[in-house]
């Protein structure tokens, strides 16, 4: 494409000699993703930015000529006055604070061409910082198609930059854009603004002590300066370099001037640059056509949104999401399992005897088949959740559940996360990087483990069978029992989150500024893109941990070694995990457990259901699979040392209380590690539910007896 | 010029224009910089099923914020 000859000759920033760092910008929801995606291919690569739970994804695309060019993706962002960590990344990194990622060469601004003004937003803010922008109109057909008309020239020579008509979900314009970006020199925008003038002085207080402490470029300082009196209580992240003080003194002292004198600064900031935008808006954005009535988005949203409708809509999509989920899910769930241990059988026959032997199946294969075994609902849960945000129905949820999310402090966009719970913690908590509160989203994955997940479900069943022999009692009356489980569950995550948005996690009340997009339909290749994506965290980053550990409590269940012949309950109870069941007996005879049920509770941090399997060994019942019959007799006859029967009705029932609130899963600890990005929340998510539960369950223990059950 | 009222009590289906809003904290300066600001035409477009929050069209797109924020917003209803 020929450049306009004002901005060809205009006399541009000069190439890097190495190779160009892109920053690649845009506001939510504006197809940032889709244009990243199409750039870059399948070159890319997902890490975290140190310190911070956000995630830095770098790509790589190539020019006209073929040379490599660097792509940062940084998070959306509605302004660089930070109000998440996310938003707080993309500043930072433009302002060139982080130490840990290079300040770009050149900024990409992608824009929603259907939302020019508020998109525009962004840019403003970001023409300041004297780099070269060329700015992305996206989704221009639909531009078209609502009758909106952009006269790109003229947005050009009125910004003095390239600007790029696109459709990046069908590619149309990236032949444009990439000639654009492989430009030797790009201009710097000519695109001049008023300050409003009792701010002026500040501007240049600051610019100056940020040149002079801070050794910043005279542009990027005075970008720095202006953002610095719109940033309320600037979002500070870790690995930004922090302001000196000369600075913050200067601000200081400006602040409590135009307080002292009622001059609203960020207001008039904002409204200065809004009025440029206006300005700019009303040169270029024709509107042909007036659409007449409703546009299908109204229409849909009459319905989604609906006060009856609504709830069945949103009950339809939970339900769908529910049964894919479960149904879905089991078949390579078993299919996993079936070849784990056929793989298993194969080194088993294949190999001799010995510990070697026993690491390789017991251990490392047993632990990747662990691992694995969360693919299937991780997939389908992310592959679910894709679609949702990408049509736009997810913010329609939470706009629904917003109200009774409130009451405990949350806010909507915690509703999906914590439902996924309920099949299994792991991608639920993943699941949370869509709450762009820091404080929101801890607390969500702090209570998310409290939702039973479906692991719990064969230990409750187990128990129900146990307390409550089928034949004597009506069917009613266990369902009751498994929803009464559910329903502490649920309880207990909503009074926890209720209690650290008091106390622990106090902050801001919380806000539902969200944005609702239109309906679109779905970028299948992106949302295919982001599942495998996920996918892929989950097993090099928790996957290696739940390895790990999977392998040492197959060790502890397997070491010291008995002699042969001897059966595998003796074995099981003269081990290192044997033994900590008799160590652990002490804190849990109060609740009525024995240090058999001990190594159960243990063996249940590789996974809940491990409980049942483990029982199996402890009581020498025989292995029939799913048919727990064997299983409860056997269980039926335990006793303690005294004779006394050990699964009495109230030891049941305490042991489901116990499943309910303590967390015994090590891939949940793990995920919690890699989304908070530090060791304290997981243990402190230990500590407080394995807590509870030990408080609960001697609680009803005690007055159990004591009341003669 | 007509009585302001709430942005909060601002009629579902029915626009007005943004007249005062209260000065700067972190939910109001972001409301600003989301193109709310005085002078600004808002439409109610809906109120979600539970009561809260409501959805107002401003700038050409859907937004929605709590109560307890809109009814810091003072809006001059639009005539007719």
């Amino acid at each position: 494409m020929a450049l306009p000859e004002h901005i060809s000759r205009a006399s541009g920033a000069p190439a890097p000699s190495r190779q160009p760092i892109y920053a690649l910008v845009g506001n939510p929801n504006c197809g940032k993703s889709t244009l990243f995606n199409a750039l870059t291919g399948l070159k890319q690569k997902i890490g975290n930015y140190p310190g911070v739970t956000v995630e830095k994804k770098i790509g790589t695309t190539y020019s006209q000529h073929g040379q490599p060019m660097t792509i940062i993706d940084l998070p959306g962002a509605y302004s660089l006055a930070a109000r998440s960590p996310d938003e707080a990344v993309t500043r930072d990194v433009l302002l060139g604070r982080r130490s840990d990622t290079p300040q770009p060469d050149r900024i990409l601004c992608i824009v929603d061409a259907n939302n020019l003004e508020r998109n525009l937003y962004l840019v403003h803010q970001i023409l300041d910082l004297g780099r070269p922008v060329i700015l992305v109109l996206n989704m221009m057909d639909v531009a078209a198609q609502s009758g909106l008309r952009i006269r790109t020239a003229r947005l050009e020579r009125e910004l003095g930059i390239p600007v790029i008509p696109c459709e990046a979900v069908n590619g149309k314009g990236l032949v444009q854009l990439r000639m654009a970006m492989s430009r030797p020199d790009l201009p710097l925008s000519r695109h001049a603004w008023d300050v409003p003038a009792a701010i002026a002085p500040a501007v240049s207080d600051l610019q100056a002590s940020l040149t002079e402490h801070s050794g910043k470029s005279p542009l990027i300082a005075r970008a720095e300066a202006l953002l610095l009196l719109t940033d309320q209580n600037t979002v500070r992240v870790a690995g930004s370099a922090p302001l000196h003080t000369r600075t913050t003194d200067i601000l200081g002292h400006w602040q409590k001037k135009w307080s002292s004198e009622g001059t609203d600064w960020a207001a008039s900031l904002v409204s200065s640059r809004y009025d440029a935008i206006a300005k700019l808006c009303a040169e270029t954005v024709e509107q042909r056509t007036l659409t007449s009535g409703p546009s299908q988005s109204d229409r849909i949203d009459g319905i989604v949104t609906h006060p009856v409708w609504g709830w069945l809509v949103l009950g339809g999509v939970m339900t769908l999401l529910f049964l894919s989920i479960f149904t879905f899910a089991e078949y390579p769930m078993n299919w996993i399992d079936d070849h784990v241990a056929t793989l298993s059988e194969w080194v088993k026959s294949s190999m001799p005897a010995g510990d070697l032997r026993d690491l390789l199946t017991d251990g490392a294969v047993a632990g990747v088949g662990g691992v694995i075994i969360f693919l299937p609902q991780i997939l389908i849960l992310f592959f679910f959740i894709g679609l949702l945000e990408s049509t736009g129905y997810m913010a329609r949820a939470a706009f629904i559940m917003d109200r009774l999310m409130s009451r405990v402090g949350l806010n909507g966009k915690s509703f999906i996360p914590l439902l996924s719970s309920y099949a299994c913690a792991i991608p639920g908590i993943m699941a949370t990087r869509t709450i762009e509160d820091h404080k929101d989203r801890l607390v969500t994955i702090l209570v998310a483990p409290l939702m039973s997940c479906s692991a719990r479900l064969p230990v409750y069943l187990l128990m129900i069978a146990a307390l409550l022999p089928s034949g004597e009692v009506p069917v009613l009356t266990k369902v009751g029992l498994m929803l009464l489980m559910y329903f502490l569950g649920t309880a207990g995550a909503f009074g926890f989150a209720w209690l650290f948005k008091r106390t622990l996690l106090k902050g801001e009340p919380p806000l539902m500024i969200m944005e609702l997009p239109p309906y679109r339909m779905p970028a299948i290749k992106d949302v295919v893109l982001h599942m495998l994506e996920r996918a892929w965290l989950f097993l090099k980053r928790a996957g290696t941990i739940i390895l790990g550990i999977s392998i040492v409590l197959w060790f502890l269940a397997s070491y010291p070694k008995v002699p042969e012949g001897v059966p595998a309950s003796e074995q099981l109870a003269q081990s290192f995990a044997g033994q900590a069941g008799h160590l652990l007996e002490p804190a849990i005879k109060p609740l009525g457990f024995d240090w058999q049920i001990g190594i159960g509770l243990i063996s249940s941090f590789a996974a809940r259901e491990v409980f049942v399997s483990t029982m199996g060994v402890v009581f020498n019942a025989e292995d029939t699979g799913d048919d727990t019959t064997p299983l409860r007799q056997a269980l039926a006859t335990a006793t303690w040392p005294d004779g006394r029967k050990l699964f009495t009705p109230l030891v049941c029932f305490t042991l489901m209380i116990f499943y309910v609130f303590a967390m015994q899963c090590v891939a949940t600890v793990a995920v919690v590690r890699r989304e908070t990005n530090s060791w304290r929340w997981p243990l402190f998510q230990i500590a407080y539910m394995t807590g509870t539960a030990w408080i609960l369950s001697l609680m009803v223990y005690q007055v159990g007896c004591l009341l003669g059950f | 010029m007509a009585a302001l009222i709430r942005l909060s009590e601002l009629g579902v289906g029915t626009s007005g224009t943004v007249r005062e809003f209260p000065a700067a904290s972190t939910a109001m300066v972001r409301l600003r910089e989301m193109g709310l600001l005085a002078g600004t035409t808002v439409t109610h477009v809906r109120t979600a099923p539970l009561g809260d929050p409501i959805e107002i069209k401003v700038r050409g797109y859907r937004l929605t914020l709590r109560k307890s924020e809109a009814e810091q917003i003072l809006v001059e209803p639009t005539a007719g």
